[in-house]
């Protein structure tokens, strides 16, 4: 299984919000075995995928150069458990972004009924962690997969292109694919 | 520019907001690490939440002084040096430092800062 907790983005405005949605299903599962024969999503898979649709708009921001990381869940608040088989919308707008961090305040709504509401704290890692998260080529990949780059817009509306070094890894991953 | 009393509300807004803790708890002479439980990255949010709040942009090294305690000159054997001292103090005339100039060991520094000397520090930001 892979660890993506969002299936495509719907919206994506460059440094301001980010829209995306997560298809839960009964035949994951984590959703059965998490409470057996009720099957709610549970609370931290939703605040996973908070975090990969905040965390991508935190490291969009800076062009991919910076590793994001979701440093603290500073207040989640759940009004409903959605039951495994609705389709979740993720909004999360970017509060504040400093060098060192970013803000984000997160609704989560099943149709138009809101779910949770959640803040999230991203951290920008330093040199004092110097590995990398993500290999780039297999990065863009699943931003693509997103359809990040097919619905991101800059503040200007303009399409956001993208980012020179991770095309080149894809370029350097299809020439010589087994070296990944 | 807000009193005293708006400045204590609002800082302890952000801290019962950011450390969970209950508003009683924080009192002017609370420690953030010991008394707060307040993490490293807590002191992040607690910037965010106070830069929100007072409309003021807070530099980093002004609370924190990292550059100082790893600097060799400042620091020896654990310890800040009399230069050192006056480093921070130059840097955080807010904070009150006379209980670690006692055993300035690196070590407790994290755990100086007050709710007031936070308070302290504000009343300057917003002074500007």
């Amino acid at each position: 299984m892979r660890w993506f907790w969002i299936d495509r983005f719907l919206e994506f405005e460059s440094g301001v919000r980010a829209v995306a949605y997560k298809n839960t299903s009964i035949t994951e599962d984590h959703n059965d075995d998490y409470q057996p024969s009720y099957p709610i999503v549970p609370a931290s898979t939703i605040i996973e995928g908070l975090a990969q649709t905040g965390g991508l708009l935190v490291g969009e921001h800076g062009g991919f150069q910076e590793r994001v990381v979701l440093a603290k869940v500073a207040k989640a608040t759940f009004h409903k458990y959605p039951i495994a088989g609705t389709t979740l919308t993720y909004t999360v707008e970017l509060e504040d972004i400093q060098p060192d961090g970013a803000f984000c305040q997160c609704t989560v709504k099943d149709g138009d009924e809101l779910q949770a509401e959640v803040q999230l704290m991203f951290a920008q890692l330093d040199d004092r962690f110097p590995e990398e998260l993500f290999e780039p080529a297999n990065f863009l990949r699943m931003l693509r997969l997103f359809d990040l780059f097919k619905v991101g817009r800059t503040k200007d509306g303009q399409p956001i292109a993208i980012p020179e070094h991770l095309l080149e890894a894809e370029r350097l991953d299809m020439a010589a694919p087994e070296a990944n | 520019m807000p009193s005293k009393e708006e400045v204590l509300e609002k800082v302890t807004d952000a801290l019962v907001d950011a450390l969970g803790v209950d508003e009683d708890e924080v009192t002017p002479e609370a420690t953030m690490v010991g008394d707060l439980g307040a993490e490293s990255i807590d002191f992040l949010d607690i910037v965010f939440r106070l830069e929100k709040a007072f409309g003021i942009e807070i530099p980093r090294s002004e609370l924190f002084p990292e550059d100082i305690l790893t600097n060799a000159e400042y620091v020896k054997e654990g310890k800040v040096t009399d230069a050192g001292i006056a480093e921070l103090k130059k840097r955080m005339p807010f904070a009150d430092l006379s209980k670690f100039e006692t055993n300035p060991q690196v070590q407790d520094f994290g755990n100086l800062l007050t709710v007031n000397d936070l308070c302290r520090y504000i009343e300057t930001k917003v002074a500007d």
